[in-house]
């Protein structure tokens, strides 16, 4: 077992590390106080290459495997989780489904100007009566001609009002006695009548970031733009949260790596009673819980993201990976409040943002206590994975990097 | 144009230096491209992409100094040479240009040689003009500008910044040049940079291969190494009545403590 990452890796993560210090990091307080995506974000991270970092090369992507993924999500939460959520849903949510689930056309129109970063995608998904049951979704699809018409509202997206386009699943048959066998997702533009958007403001976290609403009225969407058969949504969604629960487990570990390092730092240069608190054991504790959760946390992901190279399921082990790493975020966010003390408790600090961002992580992309649910099903062996009509292709460089 | 950028492999800057029994650490810092040659390459790239032609790094460093050149070449240099010689351990800064200079004339038909303003580890901040010296050609130190350059009739124009200002120098190539920060902003390595200089075979050469007999022996020595004694700080408020009140105690601080 190689537990080795390659000089690639490693550079890759440098140049995103780069990237987020010095570009994002100086502007990252006032974009979260004012709640404002700051508007360079986006283009850079599209001109960098990074929105396509796991794209092959013939669809306008980087050709890097899924762990470079990964490497690139734990970089960019440990500067803010803003930049992480775009990865999750332009990179996972958006592209990777597109790459899996896509016909030919739909990678050529769709997800080669995303992975150039032409164009940003995002996932609407999640509604305002249902998240974690998926399957019970109200937006609804009905199909006309060569066209399908969609209307409902989707809830709590990320990247609402900067996507050009949405993976979007609706309910296409009420009728069938299965309600996941009702579900049709599509791929659709944002500037189709009928479709309005806005931002939510006032959440706890992620305030730099752009989380908002999609509102669709009789939108008229193409039969070219349905992603998958029709009452294959069920199935294309989950798999999109197979890829954007990988970017949010990568990312957490960043965040429970920033609030490590923001504790080391603090607990050597605080003193007291005399000594710097670092010698103190009730933080020596903190200390060594949060460095010994980074490194599951990291191990779970690897191990995700090597399972996504080789073109395994990887639903247990990533759903291990988001939960593992979500909560552990948190817990490593607040005690590193409580390392630096009143101080802490300010935004003179980076601490405390990192406590509100990684809240909201044990929420979204199936929360915590859905994936409890996952990983008890798998344990009982009430759930095995079945082969799927289109799988994620594993990672085969040679073919990723032809132009 | 024939560019040839020399880089050095460098501590981390965010490293915290030690000094042990005259042995300087930087613990488990990583290595890196000494930051200034970033500019150096950055320069070297853009006056490639505006006249054409290729951009070489080498640098001088033990058989695992490769990261600078892995950087560089991610950047978008063509090629890079490491030269590494156990019998160049412990060369001072002569010593190097010596054998820098060697690396240019074995490349060949080189125009500009390209120099970051020092390294952050020895800062000496000589090593541009020393291989200019070696090589005879002129030596164009603390750039912040390429004003103009030109392959065919073999001339450059820079702006060189000084404490005193800024001086305008015009020189004929072959040419070396040492560059400043406030020149460019260097680019970060591309993803297609980073596969290419990680699959990169990087060829070495050694002092025979440089056509070096004898590696000259370091004029500068150090003798003895140790870290700067801690300064002790403290922080005193004076207070008073009035603003004149407060001015006179601090100068009278100030006296006593010699600082005026």
């Amino acid at each position: 077992m190689d537990f080795g990452l390659s000089q690639e890796h490693e550079m890759v993560r440098r140049m995103v590390r780069d990237f987020a210090a010095k570009e994002v990091y100086p502007g990252i307080k006032e974009a979260d106080r004012n709640q404002e995506m700051d508007p360079q974000v986006l283009p850079r991270m599209g001109e960098l290459g990074i929105l396509g970092i796991c794209i092959p090369v013939r669809y306008g992507g980087q050709g890097m495997d899924y762990l470079s993924l990964g490497l690139v999500c734990e970089e960019l939460e440990a500067v803010d989780t803003t930049l992480r959520v775009v990865m999750s849903v332009h990179t996972g949510l958006a592209s990777m489904t597109l790459l899996q689930w896509g016909s030919e056309d739909q990678k050529r129109r769709f997800l080669t100007p995303l992975a150039k970063g032409e164009l940003i995608g995002c996932g609407a998904f999640s509604e305002p009566g249902a998240g974690s049951d998926f399957s019970h979704i109200s937006a609804a699809g009905k199909r006309k001609g060569d066209s399908y018409v969609l209307n409902g509202e989707k809830m709590w997206i990320s990247l609402a009002t900067k996507a050009d386009l949405a993976m979007v699943t609706v309910r296409t048959n009420p009728e069938i006695e299965k309600a996941s066998a009702g579900l049709t997702t599509f791929v659709v533009e944002l500037d189709r009548p009928g479709i309005t958007r806005g931002d939510i403001h006032g959440k706890l976290g992620v305030r730099a970031g752009s989380t908002g609403w999609i509102s669709f009225q009789d939108v008229e969407v193409p039969l070219e733009n349905r992603v998958g058969e029709e009452g294959e949504g069920f199935k294309v969604t989950m798999s999109a949260f197979d890829s954007g629960r990988y970017t949010v487990a990568a990312g957490a570990t960043g965040l429970i790596r920033a609030a490590l390092e923001a504790s080391l730092a603090y607990a050597r240069e605080r003193n007291a009673f005399g000594r710097p608190i670092s010698d103190h054991q009730l933080i020596r504790q903190k200390l060594a819980t949060m460095r010994r959760e980074y490194e599951i946390a990291r191990l779970l992901y690897l191990q995700a993201g090597w399972l996504k190279n080789a073109g395994e399921r990887n639903t247990l082990e990533t759903s291990f990976a988001k939960h593992f790493a979500t909560d552990a975020s948190f817990r490593a966010a607040s005690e590193a409040i409580q390392i630096h003390g009143a101080y802490g408790f300010s935004d003179e600090y980076d601490v405390e943002r990192y406590m509100r961002n990684a809240r909201g992580a044990m929420i979204y992309e199936g929360s915590n206590e859905i994936q409890t649910l996952i990983q008890a099903e798998y344990a009982l062996k009430e759930r095995q994975d079945k082969p799927l009509r289109m799988e994620m292709p594993a990672y085969d460089a040679e073919i990723w990097q032809a132009g | 144009m024939k560019i040839v950028v020399c880089v050095k492999q460098t501590p981390d800057t965010a490293a915290t230096v030690t000094v042990e029994n005259g042995v300087v650490s930087w613990g488990d810092a990583p290595l890196v491209i000494n930051p200034w040659d970033e500019y150096a390459v950055e320069e070297a790239l853009r006056i490639k992409e505006q006249q054409g032609g290729t951009v070489a790094a080498i640098s001088l460093g033990p058989e695992d100094a490769r990261e600078a050149l892995k950087h560089a070449l991610a950047m978008g240099c063509d090629e890079a040479v490491l030269i590494s010689d156990p019998s160049l351990a412990g060369l001072d800064s002569l010593g190097v240009s010596a054998v820098l200079a060697a690396g240019v004339g074995k490349v060949g038909d080189v125009d500009l040689v390209c120099f970051g303003r020092a390294s952050v580890d020895n800062d000496t901040g000589i090593m541009g003009s020393q291989v200019a010296r070696r090589l005879g050609w002129p030596a164009l130190t603390l750039v912040s500008k390429v004003v103009s350059i030109d392959g065919s009739s073999k001339t450059i124009e820079v702006e060189r910044m000084l404490e005193e200002g800024r001086q305008q120098v015009s020189s004929t190539l072959p040419a070396v040049l040492s560059v400043v920060k406030e020149i460019n902003e260097p680019r970060y390595p591309s993803f297609m940079g980073i596969r290419k200089a990680s699959k990169a075979e990087i060829p070495v050469w050694t002092t025979s291969d440089l056509g070096i007999g004898e590696v000259p022996s370091p004029a500068l020595a150090w003798p003895e190494i140790y870290a700067p004694a801690k300064v002790e700080t403290k922080c005193e408020f004076i207070e008073g009545d009035s603003a004149e009140a407060i001015a006179a105690k601090l100068a009278d601080r100030l006296l006593e403590e010699k600082v005026i």
